[in-house]
């Protein structure tokens, strides 16, 4: 393992789980490059209606 | 603040090692300048160009230049090249000419960019299975027949019938509608996809019982499944009510065609049913409950960037290191790591973030950026000056809203110093010029009329704070959400109603006085409760992390459940990684292992916390700023099945153990059987134990492989081998295991009267009573939660029904209890596999260190505070409390009268209303604020 290790991270997709991890690592001092392919974040969860069980809205 | 948004781009390559990796990015035009685009929509309203909008998954149309959706992040619109008549032919360019703000820029080109960072993090998603190729399924030629994707867009109020549902052919309200299970998933004729999907069944349960609540209860759902997979939390219990409550019909069985009926839009299908009778049906439309896969694109790129991939192009993962790929320093979650559900793409990507600051420890907070804090004005004394800001919310309110009166309206009000709109408040240079206006008009409270606060609050009260105003000299109110949304239809009546929102909240905020929060340090030790895999992992992550941790056991040893298991679904010998596990435990220097230990008690509060560990009569005290739960769960202990009465019944860990001991016996059997749902999914244990499928599976082919002549059952209810463990399943049919169906109210019967033992089991293919003659049972047992009630207590956690800790949200808050500082991990939340326990335990971790980095927090200043003049200290708001906050005072003048620590309260005010004496008071929502609104609002009526 190299010696010259940087303190940022990057966070390939925008998702739940992209977001999730870009948001727990800059809370935990890490600068995050959270990479996106399409013109906004937020994936396949942004197009659901309703998630189980409180049938919140998903957005 | 330091999460720098890159969209449109494409990681190309990565090159270097972990801690020092160099990340090709290619980045796409957006043809439209990010910093200058205002979002009002004109470049979509004049764009000539429609095109299919594939966020309502192609249900709908929408223009070349669109925005995603109206909350999409960054609101920022975007020019599809592809369609774009500018970009194609060279004309047209209206949205060039008509963008108020020259945000258009048809020059932009790709640009590549090199990244250096510490480590990558892949979370790269799926994609939905496409039917097109299932010819008998009729997707690429019926309109009604439709992906689960489309029908979620169908369902939802933002969806191209705004929630209504309606079949696509001809709009008609659908009287029937059947869903299709594993389309693109379980199948290798007609696809590659062997994997089962693991999210499938239960979305089209949601999707089910959801369309019924919007038709009504006339509308019949029927779902066609193979195995109803419902083995995450809850789940079990809701497909129970969708089918005895909701009277959703599921019917076991596979649909082979779909066939178009003549002369009407209606499908019929021709199935068998369970008892072997051809049936044919007639349905309005057809959902198909399309698989999740890794996109081809993706799979390439793995490939370049050496990141080896299971057989179903998934990322390959070790169950002890469930998120790392096989290139250190490079993790990955979400759907890429497996198909999975939101709460465990949620854990999962905690668990990467911990296992890339664990990487990283050492170089944290080398490259964030710090907040700037701007000193405080006073304003005590000061006659309010308010200024009041009027958001547009593009067309959102404006559209419904005669903005400009309410605007005049407002300037008319009492103190209101400055009244103005804006296009979007929340936009940057929206913030930037309330800043200004503050510091120019010496504004001392401001209002907030736009969206809600629930998600905007945070950002305007900000705004406050960099303008040098405390920021709960602030009131937002909802003339959108509440108003603009639901008048639609009524503009003069919405404009009316925004007047008088904005009176009241005026009213309101000119009573407001600044808060004042309290700043508290945060212990930087952490506690882990419970020794097994999930406590190790944790109290691993937090020491890797460089926090000093104390792990608490209360049995002699580490090891938890662990110890009693074989082999794990990857084929990893449990026993060796485990040993490697509690040794790296026990030499790391950073943790303090206390076996036969027990907590007595627990005092303090986030941050603060003090817990006395008792250990043989002795007691110690711990201060510790966050605390993760992971005490486990023990197997349940079967009275059923003759278990108990003869050596040949056993339980499922017997059987690991005899494995484990690799005992002769094994070889000489002749015929055994496996028993699943062993005090799962009945009555009183209403959750399914999640691994007891694969576990059985795992060990029949033990056994099978031991002895290939040996006949080996399966006697189970749905086979839940989720994800690829179905590859499992497939394996140990292919080895001759033989499984057979049998309901919950045709249980088998287990006989050992003659001094043989038998297996009585009705099978539902023949329908026939079967006798099968065998040497050994083993039974799937349930997994029970250990419950503490006491441990519950000191931390105010609650667990549900079945014994489960319950967490802070289901899906978004998997790890964390809704008690501050307290984290929860393993078999106390929900039975799960090691590398899922494991995944959680980081999660806790990376939860909990977020807060730990803070070193400081401050409470809220929106809490009760007693008067202790008035407090008859009667001590009803200590018995109310939910959090513990009021206590009375020990010493001082006003020793025995209740007070209030501002870091428990939550604000929500119970005590306020319970207390007799009127005194305690909740700061930002005094009795005179709130009946200052009422008489404002009075005045509307």
């Amino acid at each position: 393992m190299t010696k010259n290790k940087i303190g940022s991270v990057m966070v390939v997709g925008g998702g739940i789980a992209g977001m999730q991890s870009a948001l727990d690592l800059a809370d935990a001092g890490y600068y995050v490059y959270l990479v996106e392919k399409g013109p906004s974040i937020g994936g396949v969860m942004a197009q659901l209606d309703k998630t189980f069980p409180t049938n919140d809205c998903a957005m | 603040m330091n999460i720098e948004i890159i969209t449109l781009a494409e990681v190309q390559d990565i090159k270097g090692e972990a801690g020092n990796f160099s990340v090709d990015v290619l980045k796409h035009p957006r043809y439209i300048d990010e910093d200058k685009c205002i979002a009002c929509g004109v470049c979509a309203e004049k764009c000539p160009k429609k095109i299919i909008d594939t966020y309502n998954a192609g249900l709908s149309k929408r223009k070349s230049a669109y925005v995603e959706y109206p909350q999409a992040v960054p609101l920022k619109y975007v020019i599809d090249p592809e369609t774009c008549i500018y970009l194609q032919k060279g004309k047209c360019g209206a949205c060039k000419k008509k963008c108020p703000v020259d945000a258009v820029n048809f020059d932009q080109k790709p640009e590549n960019k090199t990244i250096n960072v510490g480590s990558v993090i892949l979370a790269p998603g799926f994609e939905t299975f496409s039917p097109e190729a299932f010819e008998n399924y009729q997707y690429a030629k019926h309109p009604n027949v439709i992906t689960s994707l489309e029908f979620e867009r169908i369902l939802s109020a933002s969806g191209p019938t705004q929630g209504h549902v309606s079949r696509p052919s001809d709009h008609k309200d659908p009287k029937k509608i059947a869903w299709f299970q594993c389309v693109g998933s379980r199948d290798m004729n007609r696809c590659d996809n062997a994997y089962c999907s693991s999210v499938c069944c239960m979305y089209a349960i949601k999707e089910a019982v959801i369309a019924k609540e919007h038709v009504g209860d006339e509308l019949d759902c029927a779902i066609f499944f193979m195995d109803m997979r419902t083995h995450g939390k809850e789940f079990e219990r809701f497909y129970d009510s969708a089918k005895t409550k909701s009277g959703v019909r599921f019917i076991r069985s596979r649909v082979h065609t779909i066939t178009p009926v003549t002369g009407s839009d209606d499908l019929e299908l021709r199935f068998v049913t369970e008892d072997g009778d051809l049936k044919t049906e007639i349905f309005d439309m057809v959902v198909l409950s399309v698989g999740m896969q890794t996109p081809k694109a993706l799979v390439d790129l793995s490939k370049k960037l050496d990141i080896d991939l299971t057989p179903g192009n998934f990322a390959d993962t070790q169950t002890f290191s469930p998120v790392a790929t096989s290139r250190p320093g490079i993790f990955v979650s979400g759907a890429f790591q497996g198909p999975k559900d939101i709460p465990q793409a949620v854990v999962d990507s905690s668990a990467a973030s911990a296992a890339a600051a664990e990487l990283l420890a050492d170089v944290r907070n080398t490259c964030t950026k710090e907040k700037k804090i701007v000193p405080e004005v006073s304003v005590l004394g000061d006659r309010p000056k308010i200024g009041v800001i009027i958001c547009q919310c593009g067309t959102n309110i404006a559209g419904v809203v005669d903005v400009p009166k309410v605007v005049e309206y407002a300037s008319t009000l009492p103190y209101v110093e400055l009244a103005t709109d804006k296009l979007f408040a929340c936009s940057q240079d929206a913030q930037d010029n309330m800043v200004e206006l503050i510091k120019e008009k010496g504004l001392n409270r401001i209002v907030m009329a736009a969206c809600t606060p629930k998600t905007h609050e945070p950002l305007f009260q900000d705004t406050l704070t960099a303008a040098g105003l405390n920021k709960y000299l602030f009131e937002m109110t909802n003339i959108r959400n509440q108003n603009s949304w639901v008048h639609k239809n009524n503009p003069e009546m919405a404009t009316e109603k925004a007047k008088d929102l904005v009176r009241m909240a005026v009213s309101k905020v000119a009573m407001q006085e600044p808060l004042a929060e309290v700043e508290l340090p945060v212990n930087q030790t952490a506690m882990v409760v419970g020794g097994g895999i999930s406590g190790m992992a944790a109290a691993k992550s937090f020491a890797e992390q460089g926090y000093e941790t104390h792990l608490v056991e209360k049995g002699s040893r580490l090891g938890g459940q662990a110890v009693n298991l074989y082999m794990t679904a990857k084929g990893e010998y449990i026993q060796e990684k485990l040993a490697e596990m509690i040794a790296s435990v026990e030499s790391d220097d950073r943790i303090h292992v206390h076996l036969d230990t027990q907590l007595s008690n627990v005092d303090g509060f986030v941050g603060n916390f003090e817990s006395t560990f008792s250990s043989n009569g002795n007691e110690t005290k711990l201060e510790h700023g966050v605390a993760v739960l992971a005490t486990g769960a023990t197997p349940y202990h079967p009275t059923e099945y003759g278990y108990g009465t003869d050596d040949r019944i056993i339980t499922s860990l017997d059987l690991d153990k005899k494995l484990m001991d690799d005992d002769p016996s094994l070889k000489t059997l002749n015929g055994a059987a496996f028993i699943q749902c062993v005090g799962s999914r009945e009555p009183e244990r209403m959750y399914c134990s999640r691994i007891c499928c694969t576990h059985s599976i795992e060990n029949s082919i033990q056994l099978k492989e031991k002895n290939p002549d040996m006949n080996v059952y399966i006697l189970y209810r749905d086979i839940r081998a989720y994800g690829e463990k179905e590859l499992l399943y497939k394996k140990a049919r292919q080895l001759g295991v033989i499984f057979i169906r049998y309901s919950i109210d045709n249980k088998p019967v287990v006989n050992t009267d003659s001094g043989k033992l038998t297996v009585n089991v009705l099978d539902h293919i023949l329908n026939m009573p079967l006798e099968l003659e065998v040497d050994m049972v083993s039974l799937a047992t349930a997994i029970i939660p250990n419950k503490d009630e006491k441990l519950s207590n000191f931390f105010k956690v609650a667990t549900n029904t079945d014994g489960f800790f319950i967490e802070k949200h289901a899906k978004l808050g998997p790890s964390e209890f809704s008690t501050d500082g307290v984290y929860l991990c393993g078999l106390a939340h929900y039975p799960k596999p090691i590398d899922e326990s494991i995944a959680q335990a980081k999660a806790a971790v990376a939860r909990a260190v977020t807060l730990l980095a803070r070193k400081t927090i401050f409470s809220s200043g929106t809490v009760a505070q007693v008067d202790p003049v008035l407090c008859a200290a009667c001590g009803v708001c200590m018995s109310i409390c939910p959090y513990s906050a009021p206590k009375f005072t020990e010493e001082g003048r006003f020793a025995g009268k209740a007070e209030i620590n501002p870091a428990l309260c939550k604000g929500c005010g119970l005590c306020v209303a319970s207390c007799r004496s009127g005194a305690i008071h909740l700061k930002g929502f005094d009795t005179d604020q709130i009946l200052t609104q009422i008489f404002e609002m009075d005045e509307a009526v």
